[in-house]
């Protein structure tokens, strides 16, 4: 299996600074067309050639999935990160070309509900833009609960006030306002389902409460993409292309594993679709595994890893690739 | 290439015929001498042409016959087509999966103009000229589904994604190896393939929905799936079993080859864009044994593969009363001499 999707080349047709954290960005197809359809909370990951290193960070499209002309993204600049969201700021620039994947969603609507509730934080708002395109089009009953830090950080919050009248409700952290997600889950009607996404505690918020007031598991959905973390650069052995490789201190396992010219397989980069799971065949040390997508029971295997996010501080680490 | 189309039936008096190029053409599934369930999935990409291979969705010359037997079998029985509520929007993704490709892979039958989500699509085998609002249920005759796959060969499961499983939700089946989409509506992957033998123990299933799960945009993938069939039978479903099942009986070593026929599946699989459920075509081709005896290399591998067969997957498949007769008829054909790996014919 080759890695990852099938690719689509592209140019930037503009890069327009939304507020002091997030920078949109608009791609179309590099020498015209139509980009394929896609569903709402589908993601792309953008390739960026980054001098020596390649990198490549998954981001939700934004744009309504009708609009075949253009594809937009939001990128929050993360100063404490790896580098891919300050390249997407200070590096890309309009008229650049560059090479995204195609849509895959991890994160879709599932549409028996008969009502979609959507619970937003930060950056986590961009995969509900072009939800909500989607569902108006068809006529679905949605509504978003948006928390954002300051009103001059609340991206896109006063445009979607403004486009879906009484549907969307904000909430600023600096004026202490929260969402009474108690009160908000148990007037639901019948048939609705909840969408979360934002930083790694509100999903866990949002689960467990829901879990506690007896929602059905199946009726909540949640993504939340990790970056890969740092950590203490490590040697892999790949049994099957007989390489050791040397993986450093800002770079993932599947990073350097592609560095290597490894096929390995990947989709959400991000720890949660499973696609990366890689068998161990052999080790001596400790996994440092960060991944959504293995059990407890898997990670306390050691037979497993997902490379994109998950790391291995000791001796020796052999893999099946 | 302009196709000549067939004015066969699949019932009565069965005048189904491949002409030579149709046998040329068959995709025959066995690589090797032997038989065992494997996942099998290649990349769905156009591969030797002039193959069942080389377009998304192959047309034949069967296809306007196959499409008038689709049509006798629903009036019969409406409840092979259905589609729940939330699977309209995966209904017009597999409309514009369909026709953008036929128009594009088969331009001398097909046509597609669109002036915004005003569409006009021409299908010139069945004298077809429609315009319609795409998206807007109510300007086609039928549902989105129902309305395309009346007008393409083979099956059609429409799987919706949701909870890390498919789920069959809608579908169209008129030409099934024995299964009824009326039973197995709303079920789930593990639920619907409960009946299949040794395949869950080896772990296949588990393996096997792993991969369709993670099937993306732009990245189709295929199969090729296979069983027997007494009769050029296209609907072999449960709810007929009582028309077909006594056909199995009364074959001799002089009828053999003339009434049964390998009867191979064209599994693809599809990620459909804006339902972001998955599109699973099932696509029938059949062949009399006395012509697929005219390829030497099949004949010795059929022989050897249906000789061979477990018994589990010989009852599974629905053969293994006959087994004995057809096992004794082809080793006419097979002198023990070896067969070349892969499908295709030798003198290619």
């Amino acid at each position: 299996m080759s890695a990852g999707t099938a690719k689509l080349n592209v140019t930037v047709a503009e890069v327009k600074p939304i507020n002091d954290l997030v920078t949109r960005f608009k791609f179309v197809r590099t020498g015209g067309g139509d980009l394929p359809t896609f569903s709402g909370g589908a993601h792309t990951v953008v390739e960026m050639q980054d001098g020596d290193i390649t990198r490549l960070n998954a981001y939700s499209l934004m744009s309504n999935p009708a609009d075949r002309g253009a594809y937009t993204i939001s990128v929050r600049r993360d100063d404490q990160g790896r580098g891919g969201s300050r390249f997407m700021h200070s590096q890309v620039k309009e008229g650049m070309e560059m090479v995204i994947s195609n849509p895959v969603n991890l994160f879709s609507l599932d549409l028996r509900a008969g009502k979609h509730l959507m619970l937003a934080g930060g950056i986590g708002i961009t995969p509900f833009m072009a939800q909500m395109h989607q569902l108006s089009m068809m006529g679905g009953h949605f509504e978003l609960h948006y928390s954002v830090r300051t009103a001059s950080l609340g991206t896109y919050a006063k445009e979607l006030t403004e486009h879906y009248p009484g549907r969307v409700h904000i909430y600023h952290d600096d004026q202490n306002e929260a969402v009474d997600l108690k009160t908000l889950l148990a007037n639901q009607p019948l048939g609705t389902h909840v969408y979360v996404c934002g930083p790694k505690g509100m999903i866990e918020w949002v689960h467990s409460t829901a879990e506690e007031m007896g929602w059905p598991r199946e009726a909540v959905h949640s993504e939340e993409f990790l970056a890969p973390a740092s950590g203490k650069p490590f040697e892999v052995k790949c049994a099957v292309s007989n390489k050791i490789v040397q993986v450093g201190e800002h770079q993932s396992l599947l990073e350097a594993l592609e560095a290597a010219g490894i096929d390995a397989p990947y989709l959400c980069r991000g720890g949660a679709c499973g696609q990366c799971e890689t068998s161990v065949i052999g080790y001596d040390g400790k996994f440092l595994h960060y991944d959504h997508w293995l059990t407890d029971e898997q990670k306390a295997g050691g037979k497993h890893i997902m490379p994109c996010v998950s790391r291995f501080e000791g001796k020796t680490l052999v893999l099946d690739r | 290439m302009t196709i000549q189309f067939n004015d066969e039936t699949f019932h009565g008096d069965f005048t189904f015929k491949n002409s030579d190029w149709a046998i040329k053409r068959f995709p025959f599934p066995f690589h090797e001498d032997s038989y065992m369930y494997s996942v099998n999935m290649e990349p769905h990409t156009s591969y030797r042409p002039g193959s069942v291979f080389e377009r998304t969705f192959d047309v034949d010359e069967h296809y306007v016959s196959e499409m008038k037997d689709r049509a006798r079998v629903l009036a019969n029985d409406p409840l092979r087509c259905q589609s729940l509520p939330h699977m309209t929007l995966a209904g017009w993704d597999l409309v514009e999966l369909i026709m953008e490709a036929k128009a594009r892979e088969y331009p001398d039958l097909f046509e597609l103009h669109k002036d915004g989500n005003r569409w006009r699509w021409i299908n010139k085998p069945l004298g077809i000229d429609d315009t319609f609002t795409f998206l807007d249920e109510s300007t086609l005759p039928y549902g989105p589904m129902e309305y395309i796959t009346r007008q393409t060969q083979g099956d059609f499961a429409v799987l919706d994604q949701r909870d890390d499983n498919l789920w069959m939700d809608a579908g169209m089946v008129t030409t099934q190896a024995d299964w009824s989409l009326d039973f197995d509506i709303g079920m789930n992957f593990f639920e619907w393939h409960a009946p299949v033998p040794k395949a869950h123990e080896m772990g296949i299933f588990v393996r096997a929905l792993k991969f369709l799960l993670n099937i993306q945009q732009g990245q189709p993938a295929r199969r090729l799936n296979w069983t027997m069939t007494v009769n050029p039978l296209l609907d072999t479903s449960p709810e007929n079993y009582h028309k077909w099942g006594v056909m199995k009986q009364g074959l001799t070593m002089e009828n053999i080859g003339d009434k049964q026929h390998l009867r191979v599946e064209l599994q693809t699989f599809f990620r459909l864009p804006r339902s972001n459920a998955l599109v699973f075509p099932i696509r029938c081709y059949l062949i009399s044994f006395n012509d697929l005896v005219t390829v030497p290399k099949w004949a010795r591998r059929l022989h050897r593969v249906i000789r061979d067969l477990p018994e589990e997957l010989a009852t599974y498949k629905g053969f293994i009363d006959n087994r004995p007769l057809m096992v004794e008829w082809l080793s006419q054909f097979d002198d023990g001499s070896p067969t070349s790996d892969g499908i295709w014919p030798d003198d290619d």
